[in-house]
């Protein structure tokens, strides 16, 4: 847990003061990746730097796990804390292996365990360890040493991260693949994280929380559900952008709009007990599964009302399905490529669990705005 | 053709032009008797000019390495920057001095003899070597030092790990140049009473002969070739090879 209290930091400059950040106050929870977001100069690496206190406050303190740290010797508290730089910053005169066990090397760790932590991190990042470990950081593609600096910041297993932009100098493309393998990576490790961005999408991605930063001071902080949906003034409405919304779609999933109390028929059923199931619960259309609970079709109360037989005889067939861990711009997306306003979900092992509807998703949408407007 | 064919193909040209002009001068100096002259005549002279040579270029070149190296790296650390530029400054005056002009500088002050020509060939082969170990750790991007002390480097661990090592290949081309210059100023110490074997150069200019003379040419273009090429090695193996633009 990292908790900072009123942390202020004033510049003196030929030109004057320059505050660059103002009585920050806010706690990272252990386990939590929390996204520092701003405009260029709001202090987000100012802030950071003063945790490993490579810049001292002009005032206030900082905790982790609830000491001073103050009170450490700056030195012994910076290698318990994995640092990657907004340069990425790999020394050149040594090879990817010696880059990451720098670290082990600082704490006196034993060569072969460290050099062995080494491969394993490799491998956990998605780089051949027999490839890379023996080569110069100047042998690399940007990609790959952004990797290899953040294995260099794992390889003590420190409990907290600071990572400023660790993956701002890569294309779009590659970028999304890094910080997929981090997120699984995160999953595993759990670690305390302070992440500095300044792309809104990056920050819902990977975010569990995200600090907003103007002109030094924080101004919100919150999850990126609630930053999205309830920006806490203009400033903040235009930074994460007009398209919020959608952006929204992806930190939800389709579990959050479920509709699971859909009833479903068998296509040995008559057809007429689709038909008063559907009138009973005043719905369009009925999902028909296998005896093993999965969906293979579907009816629609226009279609089959006035009909008679078996409900396999006349049952359509289900064009998508969609899992229940998916985020809702999938959702949303493969109902708009279908041109469907309604999709039936699979649980993980492919059966069904029931609908969602464009109007159950709007729903939610609304009632978690509303929620707030009304508090 | 990429830089690194094309250094390739300047150097075959370079050795084989080298290899041709020491066939046509071994021809020359065989019709002119020269090799009897050198061989012979004057081999005595040759191995002890040359010894007494060697002491120089070791002495003043060895002090020069030893003073210069750390005078740069103290230079360079954060607390001497208020006086460095200044420093800096002075340097680059000194290095454009003919080597000439610090020996005539050296005799004024300290007389004539072996300690004056060793302390002029100790400051010319100094400022060169000052210089670069400067500039070459100045030249470690800020970032790399933060991304150092971020994980917890002391500032020893620091300029040994991180400084020193990203700084040697410029550290050692300052000390190729300073070696060079002072190779090639120590057939000067003779003119002060250094000794050496630019006796045998300016002696048989002066006497025009030319057997003499190369008798001490040909040992001081050898050294100075040997020495270069030897430093170039250590500098191939002392240097990591992430840091190194050739390897
Ligand atoms: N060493 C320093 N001396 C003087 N001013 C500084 C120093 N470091 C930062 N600042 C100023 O403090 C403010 C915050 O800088 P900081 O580096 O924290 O910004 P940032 O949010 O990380 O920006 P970016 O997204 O561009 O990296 C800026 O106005 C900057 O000019
Ligand atoms: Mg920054």
């Amino acid at each position: 847990m990292i908790t900072l209290e009123n942390l202020t930091k004033v510049f003196e400059t030929a030109k004057g003061s320059i505050v660059a950040t103002d009585r920050i106050s806010m706690t990272v929870q252990s386990g939590e990746t929390c996204i520092l977001l701003g405009p260029s100069g709001c202090g987000k690496t100012t802030t950071m730097k003063m945790v490993n206190r490579l810049i001292e406050p002009t005032s206030g303190k900082i905790f982790i796990d609830d000491k001073d740290t103050s009170d450490y010797d700056a030195v012994a508290l910076r290698r318990t804390i994995g640092y990657v730089i907004q340069q990425i910053g790999l020394f050149p005169n040594m090879t990817v292996e010696e880059n990451i066990c720098a670290v082990p090397d600082l704490l006196g760790w034993e060569k072969d365990k460290s050099r062995k932590r080494a491969g394993e991190l490799l491998e956990m990042l998605a780089l051949e360890p027999a490839v890379f470990l023996k080569r110069f950081p100047k042998e690399l593609s940007g990609g790959q040493q952004q990797r290899i600096g953040v294995a260099r910041a794992l390889a003590a297993d420190p409990p907290v991260l600071l990572m400023d932009e660790p993956f701002g100098a890569i294309d779009p493309i590659n970028r999304e693949v890094i910080q997929d393998e981090f997120l699984k990576m995160q999953r595993a490790i759990h670690k305390t994280i302070m992440f500095v961005s300044h792309d809104i999408d990056e920050a819902v991605k990977m975010g569990d929380k995200i600090a907003i930063f103007r002109e030094g001071k924080l101004v919100q902080y919150d999850t990126p559900d609630r930053i999205l949906s309830h920006p806490a003034d203009g400033f903040i409405a235009d930074f994460v952008g007009s398209d919020r919304t959608l952006k929204r779609l992806r930190l939800l999933t389709v579990v959050d709009a479920l509709e699971s109390d859909r009833p479903s028929v068998q296509p040995s059923d008559d057809i007429q007990t689709a038909v008063r199931l559907m009138r009973e619960r005043g719905h369009q259309n009925i999902v028909v599964v296998s005896q093993a609970n999965k969906p293979v079709g579907s009816l629609h109360l226009n279609d089959i009302a006035e009909l008679s037989g078996q409900v396999g005889d006349h049952q359509a067939p289900l064009p998508v399905l969609i899992r229940m861990e998916e985020d809702l711009r999938s959702a949303v997306s493969s109902m708009f490529r279908h041109d469907r306003s309604w999709l039936v979900v699979v649980d993980s092992e492919g059966k069904f669990a029931g609908n969602i509807t464009q109007r159950g998703i709007t729903h939610h949408l609304g009632t978690t705005y509303k929620e707030v407007s009304s508090t | 053709m990429n830089a690194a064919a094309y250094q390739g193909v300047l150097r075959r040209v370079a050795i084989f032009t080298g290899l041709f002009s020491i066939f046509l001068l071994g021809v020359v100096t065989e019709r002119m008797n020269l090799v009897v002259d050198i061989t012979q005549n004057y081999w005595d002279d040759i191995t002890y000019l040359m010894v007494e040579y060697i002491y120089l270029v070791l002495i003043s070149g060895g002090l020069a390495i030893l003073v210069g190296v750390p005078l740069g790296i103290l230079l360079s650390r954060p607390f001497m920057l208020r006086y460095s530029e200044g420093v800096m400054q002075v340097f680059n005056i000194g290095t454009t001095l003919p080597s000439l002009a610090i020996l005539a500088l050296s005799m004024s002050f300290l007389g004539i003899g072996k300690t004056p020509a060793i302390f002029a060939l100790w400051v010319a082969t100094l400022l060169p070597i000052v210089r670069n170990s400067y500039t070459g750790l100045r030249a470690v991007p800020s970032f790399l030092l933060e991304a150092a002390r971020g994980m917890g480097m002391t500032p020893g661990q620091l300029l040994l790990r991180v400084e020193i090592p990203n700084g040697l290949y410029v550290i050692f081309a300052g000390i190729r140049t300073g070696i060079a210059i002072n190779i090639g100023t120590a057939p000067l110490a003779f003119l002060i009473g250094g000794g050496g074997l630019g006796e045998l150069i300016f002696t048989g200019i002066s006497l025009n002969e030319l057997g003499m003379m190369l008798s001490g040419a040909i040992p001081v273009a050898f050294l100075a070739v040997l020495t270069d090429f030897l430093l170039g090695q250590i500098q191939r193996f002392t240097v990591s090879k992430g840091v190194n633009p050739d390897a």
